[in-house]
């Protein structure tokens, strides 16, 4: 029924009490779709390409076992050489991509166990600050994203 | 000599953040943009600088939150704190739950409730309907998240309703990101003068 990102992974009605509320919040759902464009695929990426945070993005949804959202965006990283990033298990074979994998695991699975530690190892492995703000952003948003995602699922399925 | 919080409380520390923050005098004008709406119309803070590096998030992320958490029907403004709460419980970010918390308090006119579920989490001795919102948050904030069709159902039957449930689900959620940015991106520290 919508071209958004998050009511498509939901697979949401086009009718009924969920489409009704949804609609009652339509302004917001444009926003976390802006939200989206800007995590997924910013005017600039900094140096976090729009490969590496789509494989990213992949990676935190199946943490999060969202199998929708994480084809979703295991499709939009592509055949590049990044995809292989969206599989838990890889681990990056360089300093820069084996920090930003810590990160976006520790801040997915245990947010609470972060400290500035996890900062101080971005920052060592070459990440600009620019970047580890842009990084956050990713790893907050998606799992923002893949909660929302379950709770419209279930909203929907019990029309 | 500052002094990291580590334990959940309603008054509020200062947040000093790993990351330098935007310099508002050399700020690039989409910065500037981004930084003139401020979540809940605070003053610019920090957090919110620190934020600035990625103008074109924050620009829609600022009015997303004050329209999860402000926009008019549905679910109560408490309520919509409650969740923020439950999902800062869950994250453990100190300056989140202090912050609603404290909203929350404001709105109830009831310190209570906070007070039980910083002692004892989602076991806290409060009335069901608050209590089913407050395991609702707490499971949702999981990774993964734990919720079925019989925690729809609860909520059903403490009456909450598709818009209430939505609403819940929007604040709950946004708490889960907002917390991963400030509890990783800075810190909460005791902001009494030593003197």
């Amino acid at each position: 029924m919508s071209r958004h990102v998050l009511e498509t992974a939901a697979d949401v009605p086009a009718t009924g009490p969920l489409a009704e509320a949804l609609a009652v919040r339509g302004r917001l759902m444009e926003l976390t779709q802006a939200s989206h464009d800007a995590a997924l695929l910013p005017e600039e990426p900094g140096g976090l390409s729009h490969a590496l945070r789509a494989a990213l993005a992949a990676r935190i949804a199946r943490l999060n076992g969202d199998v929708a959202l994480a084809a979703h965006y295991t499709a939009l990283a592509g055949d590049t050489g990044e995809a292989a990033l969206a599989d838990p298990e890889a681990f990056g074979n360089d300093t820069r991509i084996s920090a930003i994998l810590s990160y976006v695991d520790r801040v997915t699975t245990a947010p609470k166990d972060a400290t500035r530690a996890d900062i101080e190892m971005l920052r060592a492995a070459g990440i600009a600050e620019g970047d580890i703000v842009r990084l956050a952003g990713l790893v907050a948003f998606v799992n923002y994203q893949v909660r929302v995602a379950l709770v419209l699922r279930k909203l929907g399925n019990t029309e | 000599m500052t002094r990291k919080i580590e334990k959940f409380t309603t008054r509020v520390p200062h947040w000093s953040p790993y990351v330098t923050p935007v310099d508002l005098e050399t700020a690039s004008d989409s910065q500037r943009a981004a930084l003139s709406e401020t979540p809940s119309n605070t003053k610019v803070s920090d957090y919110v600088l620190v934020l600035a590096h990625d103008s074109q998030a924050l620009s829609a992320r600022t009015p997303l939150f004050n329209g999860i958490m402000y926009d008019k029907g549905g679910l109560s403004r408490a309520e919509r704190e409650l969740g923020a709460v439950a999902a800062s419980f869950v994250n453990r970010c100190i300056y989140c739950a202090a912050v609603h918390a404290s909203r929350y308090n404001q709105i109830t006119g009831d310190e209570t409730v906070m007070q039980k579920i910083f002692f004892d989490g989602p076991a806290a001795d409060i009335d069901p309907r608050a209590r089913s919102i407050l395991r609702f948050g707490v499971k949702l904030s999981q990774c993964p998240p734990e919720i079925g069709a019989e925690d729809i159902a609860e909520l059903h039957e403490a009456r909450l309703d598709v818009q209430d449930i939505l609403d819940l689900t929007l604040s709950t959620a946004l708490f889960g990101w907002a917390n991963r940015l400030m509890h990783t991106l800075g810190e909460p520290i005791d902001n009494r003068s030593p003197e």
